[in-house]
């Protein structure tokens, strides 16, 4: 029986991982195919048909490019940072619930590789920790202008994340667990009570909050800062070259994926879909179109992220932590007061 | 100091309204001229597929015209090098033999016609400035290459086919 469990989760963490680094590729092709349709252009059309082989060679050039590590630079911690970017954005999906689970025989597989009561937590902390593959990657290169971009980054993912953190305190309060199982749980469904269950519309601010700071962490456009190519050539990645450079590229949209489906579980109901208990449908039917939902809702805001980017330019330094420290933050816990008044308010005259 | 033209404006520098320090109804209202544009007409040609249709005044390549009976029309009287403004244009004279006239319409030909496709700015002079109707700029857009030696076109390009050989046919 462990042995089963071991092989299952195995292969729940293998399909994982490849879905996330099949979205994270096909990410970067739907960026230029966004990018282009924004604006008024055809994009990638050359490999294969609608351009849909461009990330494989993009891949088979990255792979086949020269390796250059700078003669000035800290090897060991050249060479790390683009790993811990990476494996960093890769572990963060573990706790991502992806749908209810699945039931074949006598057996239950839940479709989360891990549920552990601090979901949340975990996905601060590896947040957290993919900064230090920019941090370390920009201060290995010894080039000014790695420097300054990793430097960027640290003080951009520092100010961003009290902003986040504070909005999903709100969350927590309405939601009482830290488990995004149970979140996600709580959402089921999409109208019960006379109001919508997703918490987008229980905490409208809080989660405009969390998306900004969402798109903050990624470094995504219009935060940027850390790799602003106008101002600091590539930022962090200036010296990187080759493979390494994919990684730090692919980790982006690896954090982008994952971020999607945060926000989608924690806001937006999950693998919740309105009318889900109207159908009549057995229960492995409903898990797989919950993937399916999950999936959809995660593109959906993938998308999100290449619409901004297209549209709203990179903000001024100063403007960025102005955003940060002096809207962000208050506003957050003005959202967490306001969160307490209402849930004592319910508690005391709607129970 | 007295205003020179009614043109001048002062900008009035106000601060910002509320909605304006939001961002977020600018930024809405960008997002909503972007995604605007996904449902747009894409105006681009896919090339080698397609192709533009050129206008009727296009000036292309070169061509070097036959007459009806399919004799070359150039006499070499080299008014086209003469006019030519970037010099593009050289040629060699020589004279008809005996036995030539199904070849050359005239008694004096060009053995040696060059034209450097590099220099040529497809001006359309020599096409005005030949008296025998020889040379014609209707041709397709000249294709790239890698050596400049490759870009001085002969005779061996700009010559059109005999037609009368295609008649046979």
């Amino acid at each position: 029986m462990e042995l089963a469990l071991v092989i299952q989760k195995f292969i729940l963490v293998i399909v994982i991982f490849a879905v996330s680094l099949l979205v994270a590729m096909y990410s970067t092709w739907a960026e230029r195919k966004v990018a282009a349709f924004l604006q008024d252009r055809v994009g990638p059309n050359r490999a294969g048909p609608g351009g849909i082989l461009q990330p494989l060679a993009d891949g088979i050039k990255m792979f086949t490019k020269e390796e250059i590590i700078p003669l000035d630079s800290n090897k060991f911690l050249f060479i790390a940072g683009p790993s811990l970017a990476i494996l960093t954005a890769c572990i963060g999906s573990a706790v991502i619930p992806w749908s209810t689970p699945l039931t074949i025989g006598s057996k239950t597989i839940p479709l989360q590789v891990t549920d552990i009561n601090v979901g949340i937590l975990y996905i601060f902390g590896v947040v957290s920790l993919g900064v230090y593959g920019i941090l370390i990657g920009g201060w290995a290169s010894n080039n000014k202008y790695s420097l300054m971009g990793a430097i960027r980054a640290a003080s951009q993912n520092i100010s961003y994340e009290i902003a986040m953190g504070l909005s999903i305190i709100a969350l927590l309060m309405s939601t009482g667990s830290l488990s995004l199982k149970v979140i996600v749980e709580q959402q089921s469904g999409f109208w019960a009570h006379g109001w919508f269950t997703w918490n987008a519309f229980q905490q409208p601010l809080g989660f405009l909050i969390f998306l900004v700071c969402a798109f903050a962490e990624t470094n995504r456009t219009p935060f940027d800062l850390p790799e602003c190519e106008t101002e600091l050539i590539g930022g962090y990645h200036t010296e990187y070259s080759s493979m390494k450079l994919g990684f730090y590229l692919f980790a982006e949209y690896i954090n982008m994926f994952v971020s999607s489906a945060v926000m989608a579980s924690l806001y937006f109901g999950g693998y919740n879909f309105p009318f889900m208990h109207h159908l009549g449908l057995d229960a492995n039917w409903l898990s797989i179109l919950g993937i399916v939902a999950m999936l959809l809702k995660t593109f959906f805001f993938i998308f999100l992220f290449m619409w901004v980017r297209w549209t709203v330019p990179r903000f001024r330094y100063d403007q960025l932590m102005d955003l940060g420290w002096k809207v962000l933050i208050p506003l957050s816990i003005v959202n967490i007061v306001l969160t307490g008044i209402w849930i004592t308010v319910k508690d005391i005259y709607f129970k | 100091m007295e205003a020179l033209s009614s043109k001048k404006k002062v900008l009035e520098q106000k601060p910002l309204s509320l909605s304006e320090r939001l961002y977020l109804p600018a930024i809405l209202k960008g997002m909503a001229t972007t995604i605007s544009h996904l449902f747009k007409r894409v105006p681009t040609v896919k090339y080698p597929e397609q192709q533009r249709e050129f206008s009727k005044n296009w000036r292309g390549m070169h061509s070097l015209k036959r007459d009806e009976q399919g004799r070359e029309r150039c006499t070499a009287c080299g008014l086209c090098a003469l006019s030519c403004p970037a010099e593009a244009i050289t040629m060699i004279a020589a004279e008809r033999q005996k036995g030539e006239e199904n070849l050359y319409r005239e008694e004096k030909y060009a053995a040696v016609y060059e034209i450097n496709m590099l220099r040529c700015i497809f001006c359309g002079l020599c096409e005005e400035a030949c008296p025998k109707e020889a040379i014609y700029l209707d041709g397709p857009i000249v294709p790239a290459d890698y050596l400049r030696k490759d870009f001085i076109y002969g005779k061996d390009k700009l010559v059109e086919q005999p037609f009368h050989a295609e008649q046979a046919n």
